[in-house]
Order: structure tokens, then sequence, then C-alpha cells
């Protein structure tokens, strides 16, 4: 790269197992308190429509939650945000069900569980609760998710100047196909990225190629949800992010090319 | 945005394995589509099937990817040379330099269709031989791309639907612009399978006769599918006549999953920004290739949306009618159909159609004819709302 992509981050969003807000995964990467292991808790969608809150699905819950918890901390208007959703895979307990019964005779899904298998749904669920009419990025790059994600907002916010909404979220497979894929459950980190720094700025990032190797954590259940949720891969950063501390945090990406966040707090 | 280069492209669809097959059957207004006999599907509709994918073999290296959808992958990759290109491409820009940007909606999910009719039948539990990562997942044809090539830098595949592989060409000019590569392979990718068929069937959306976009009697789309590439790089290259990528423009709809917006109001967001990313004004275009998909509701609001901007002066059409709908590689295979219409002069028609529907008021083809377009704009909308337009010019 010529030059590192830059952005400054207005608002952060976490939810995964043992981590229910960003307060709390703060708290836990500065050693203030424990992590301790427990389900992911996903709350109910209440910007969502009584009809579409109802087939709301876990990877629903999961993007608003995360989402909206960086766009609150911004006090950011999530009508106006362009987004980036990343995700390793879709719903994957609607997956099971269609491949399920399209192994059957009785091959008539269901017209809802057809839309809900989109890789996008989440993302359309999304601009349906926001109405938002901007931009809306839907990508996967299987365990790379966080950072090709990473890599198209900072590039939407630098070429575009557009304050952009990264969404990057995971969750687990039923059986069987837990079994080829063990995402061990839910998991998002949500930045809101802006192009100029303002009063609810927390730090500049800017992000290069290297080939060095991904910063681990030393909790080894924090490092287990880094290798085990892809978007939790953004760990390193998100723990410099909640000491204050300017340096630079590695990422995983596609090997050989894994990228380098340098942090500098505001 | 700054004007990028397509220093090669190519498609593969249900009309050959070739940018020249395409050509030809847009000229002579010849459809691919034939009735659905594929795998166990028992559904009434007509489908866009390429002929002999189940015939590739990869690489014994990456046999691990082996399924329909990367063998139609590998099929695209090596039509009309189009390998040899990327390949040159690497020997100029280094392994880390060329980007891989691949679209799809479904990628290789029939792999896993089929694995659950191979239950354990005491467990349940799935074959051995049935790999997620290579298959299945959404990922897993640009990472078979970045393999195949020995790729050493960004890779994405993007996934909205039927807008996906429209929405590659904005993501990889976005890196070009920021010197972040020096080249991208971009393109989309999409095979048949039966979650397509029948939830598109589920949501009273397949024809049962070979689609009709813009008739008045239109009633459903035809599932087709497709391999389409082209290899973007900085215009200083381009020599006179070359095809450029002028401009890009998404939107979101944020109205309903399934549904376009009925005034089109998302779609028309996306021209625009298009338009603006190309530093043109509606007048500037000379020819529309329309998303049109042949239901009811999808073209009416495109219509209703291109009417808005363009009135009815400009020369559009589907070629849905030719290819079937191809998904999550519509995008790519209709920016090679835009580039062949500024390269040939061919304005392509609408196999299929017959009586337009009266209410849309726009200049539509339905025979192919010759022109002089110098540039062209290409619809791409999916579900979630998803819209991505691109315009596309010839090299002064």
């Amino acid at each position: 790269m010529s030059a590192p992509l830059t952005a400054w981050i207005d608002g952060i969003g976490c939810l995964g197992p043992g981590l229910p807000d960003w307060p709390t995964t703060q708290a836990v990467l500065r050693g203030e308190r424990p992590w301790v292991a427990e389900p992911t808790v996903l709350p109910a969608p209440a910007m969502l429509p009584a009809a579409e809150r109802r087939r709301a699905s876990r990877v629903v819950k999961l993007t608003l939650a995360a989402g909206m918890e960086a766009v609150a901390a911004a006090g950011a208007d999530a009508s106006t945000l362009a987004t980036v959703f990343a995700a390793s895979g879709a719903d994957g307990y609607n997956c099971h069900a269609l491949c399920e019964q399209l192994a059957t005779d009785d091959r008539q899904i269901s017209p809802t569980r057809f839309t809900n298998s989109v890789h996008n749904a989440a993302a359309g669920y999304w601009g349906i609760a926001t109405r938002s009419m901007a931009p809306c990025q839907v990508l996967c790059a299987y365990d790379a998710s966080f950072g090709a994600g990473l890599l198209d907002a900072l590039a939407q916010v630098a070429a575009d100047r557009q304050t952009t909404l990264l969404i990057a979220y995971d969750s687990e497979y039923p059986t069987p196909m837990h079994a080829k894929r063990d995402t061990p459950d839910c998991g998002a980190v949500a930045l809101l990225l802006a192009p100029e720094r303002s009063e609810r700025s927390l730090a500049r990032i800017g992000v290069a190629p290297t080939r060095d190797a991904a910063d681990r954590l030393a909790d080894p259940g924090l490092e287990g949800l880094r290798g085990t949720i892809p978007a939790l891969r953004a760990l390193p950063l998100l723990a410099r992010l909640a000491r204050g501390e300017a340096g630079r945090a590695c990422l995983d990406y596609l090997p050989p090319m894994q990228l380098a966040v340098d942090v500098a707090p505001c | 945005m700054t004007p990028l280069l397509l220093s090669a492209y190519t498609a593969t669809t249900c009309l050959g394995q070739s940018v020249d097959a395409l050509r030809t059957a847009l000229r002579d207004g010849r459809s691919g589509l034939a009735p659905c006999a594929f795998e166990t599907v028992r559904l009434d509709t007509w489908i866009g099937e390429v002929p002999a994918v189940d015939a590739v073999r990869l690489p014994e290296t990456l046999a691990d990817y082996d399924c329909r959808n990367n063998r139609l992958t590998l099929l695209g990759l090596e039509a009309d040379g189009f390998a040899d290109r990327v390949r040159a491409a690497i020997a100029r820009h280094g392994r880390d330099r060329v980007g891989v940007f691949l679209g799809t909606s479904t990628a290789g999910i029939l792999q896993t269709e089929l694995a659950y009719r191979r239950r354990d039948p005491q467990t349940g539990e799935l074959p051995a031989d049935f790999i997620y990562r290579t298959t299945h997942n959404s990922f897993s044809l640009a990472e078979f791309t970045r393999a195949y090539f020995g790729l050493e830098g960004i890779a994405m595949a993007i996934s909205t639907a039927c807008s996906s592989s429209a929405k590659v060409f904005a993501a990889a000019a976005r890196q070009l612009a920021l010197g972040s590569i020096d080249a991208a392979v971009v393109g989309g990718v999409d095979t048949l399978c039966l979650t397509t068929l029948y939830g598109f069937a589920s949501l009273e959306l397949t024809s049962p006769q070979p689609c009709r976009p813009y008739d008045a009697a239109r009633d459903g789309i035809s599932v087709g599918e497709g391999a389409a590439f082209a290899l973007l790089e900085r215009a200083d290259r381009a020599a006179a006549g070359d095809v450029l990528l002028l401009g890009a423009g998404e939107s979101s709809d944020a109205y309903h999953m399934s549904s376009p917006h009925p005034e089109g109001l998302g779609a028309r967001l996306a021209m625009e920004a298009a338009l603006r990313s190309a530093g043109l004004a509606p007048g500037d275009i000379d020819y529309i290739n329309l998303h049109g998909t042949s239901t009811p509701a999808n073209d009416a609001a495109e219509g209703r949306a291109v009417g808005a901007l363009f009135g009815d002066r400009v020369p559009c059409s589907s070629t849905k009618g030719a290819t079937g709908h191809t998904l999550g590689a519509a995008g790519a295979v209709e920016a090679v159909i835009c580039a062949l219409a500024l390269t040939d002069g061919l304005l392509p028609g609408s196999p299929g159609t017959a009586t337009l529907d009266p209410d849309i008021r726009l200049d539509y083809l339905l025979q192919a004819r010759a022109g002089t377009p110098r540039r062209a704009l290409s619809n791409s909308f999916g579900f979630g709302g998803s819209n991505c337009a691109l315009v596309f010019g010839a090299a002064a």
C-alpha cells in the first residue's frame, strides 16, 4: 500500500460470549474484571417493526445490538450511515433448516426461510430498522472477514469521505453443520469510522499490510474467542482502544497478508 | 472516480464459454434458456444452465475446492485467455498487488444440499468428504481464485444477493484509487442449486415460461448461472476504444427484504450516485442494461426509476431473456454485455419479450440493433434492498 488507510473511530460496539457490551469488554480488556465464559446474550431488536421483529434471527439481533451500540456511543444518526457488514457465514440455523428440508421429498420451502438465507439478510433488516438508504456492503472472507470488512470500510471513509459503520459478526451453526464449522457462539464488533476528527473521536487508526504474526491475548479465554469467532480477530485492536494506548495492533487477515493497525488515541 | 481500464474481460453463461458466444447470441437475439432438468429438481420453470460444468476438473492441489461453483469459476477464468491476462498482470505488479473481489449469492451451497442427502442414518453426521470452507462458504470462490493464481494480497467475496458482482467493481475501484493494489480480478460466479430454484418458486417468482422482461404479461424470472470476470487496472494503459469503468453508485432501499421500493427510489439513488461518480449527466448515457428480472414488481419499480431519471430517450434492455437471471453473477455478466455494446456498437434486444408493458415508458429494445454508444449504464438490484449501478465508457 502506498499510504496506510486511515480513519477516526467515533464509536465502538462489542458483543460476544461473556462480553455483553463495550463498557464490560473494555473493563475486561483493561484487566479490571475477569472474563467469565457465558453464552452470548442477544437483546430483543426493539427498533424493528413488529412483523420483522417476530422473524428476527440471532444474526439480526446480534448486528442491531452491536451496531446500535457504536452508533449511540458516537451520538450518530443511523439513518445517514453507510454500512459494511462482514460475516464469515450467514444464518446457520436457517441454512440447516433449508438444507434439511431440501434433502426430503417435500421441497416446498418457506418463502421467509429463503429470503432469510441470503448472506445480506442481517444487512437488509438493518436497512429496514434504520431507514438508511446509504450504501450497504456485505462481504465474506471466511476467518479473514474482519480484516476484509475493515479494508473496505476504511476505503469508503477515505475514497468517498463517508462516515461508515463497520459491523463484523458471526454466528454458530447447529448440528450437524457445527461439526464442519465450529464457531462456538455469536460475536460482533462494530466500529463507527469517520473521515474527520470530531469531539466524539476516540482514536485515529491507520491500517497497512504486514507479514508479522497477529498479536495474541494473554488471557486464554479471550485468546480462545479471538481464534474461534472471526469478528473477534479484532480483539488485539480493541485491547489497545480499551486501554487508550498508542501503538500497533497486528491482526489476522489472509496469510501471508496481515494487517498492522496503528492506534493513536485522542 | 478516476476511470479504470477493463484490460481483459470474459463471460461464461448458458450462451457459451466466451465473449464471442455471448456476442453472437446477443446479435442474433438467441436465448440460452431451456426447460428445467437440473439435478433432481421438479419445477415447471425454465433455466439458463451452463453446459459441461461438471466435466471440469480442478487442479489436484486445489481438490478441496471441488464443487459445481468452483468448477464454473475455473471454466470462466480459463475462457477467452482471461487467466493468462491475470498472470501477466501479476508479473507486472506482483503477487501482493493484485486483489480479488468476487460476488456470489449462494457460492457452493449445492455441495451442502447434496451432503444432507448422505447424512449418517444413525448419527445424522454429514459425510467425511464434505468440506464447508472450500465449497459452501461465500468466500470459497474468491479463496479458490486467489490460490489458483498464487496471489498474496487483498481478497474478499461480496454477497448482497443479485447486486453482488456489480458491487465488486465499486469495492475494487476504491482500493485502486487509494493505491492499496495495482490491479484487481473482479467478477461473479453463481451456480444452479436447489435453494435458489425452490426458493424463488416459493415466492412465486419463477415463470413457467422463458422469462419476458418488461413484457405486459411478464410473470417471473428464469434462474440462470454464470461466471464473468474483468481485470481492472489504472487507465494510463488504455488505448482508444478500450473499455473503461467511469463510475459506480450504491444505495439501499431500506424498504423490504424481497420486494423493491415501489417507486424504485433506491434504484434511482444508485443510478444518480453512479452518474455523479462518473461526472456525467443522464443525457450522456447512450445505453442502459436494465436489471429487468421479469417479475411484475421489479420491472415496474425499475422502469419508474429509469423513466424519472432518463425519460424515454435512452435505448435500454434487459438481457435476462438471453442469459437467465444469473443472480450473484448478473452484475459481472451484464458489465461484459455493456463492454460489448461499447466495443461492437451492439445494442442488445430482449429475447422472449413480445408486448411491452404500456405502463412503462422507456425506449425499450425488443430486437438488437446497431448503434454507436459511447457510454453505457448497468443496473443490478438485490434482495435486502441492495442496489448498484455502474457506468462504462469507451476510451477516446
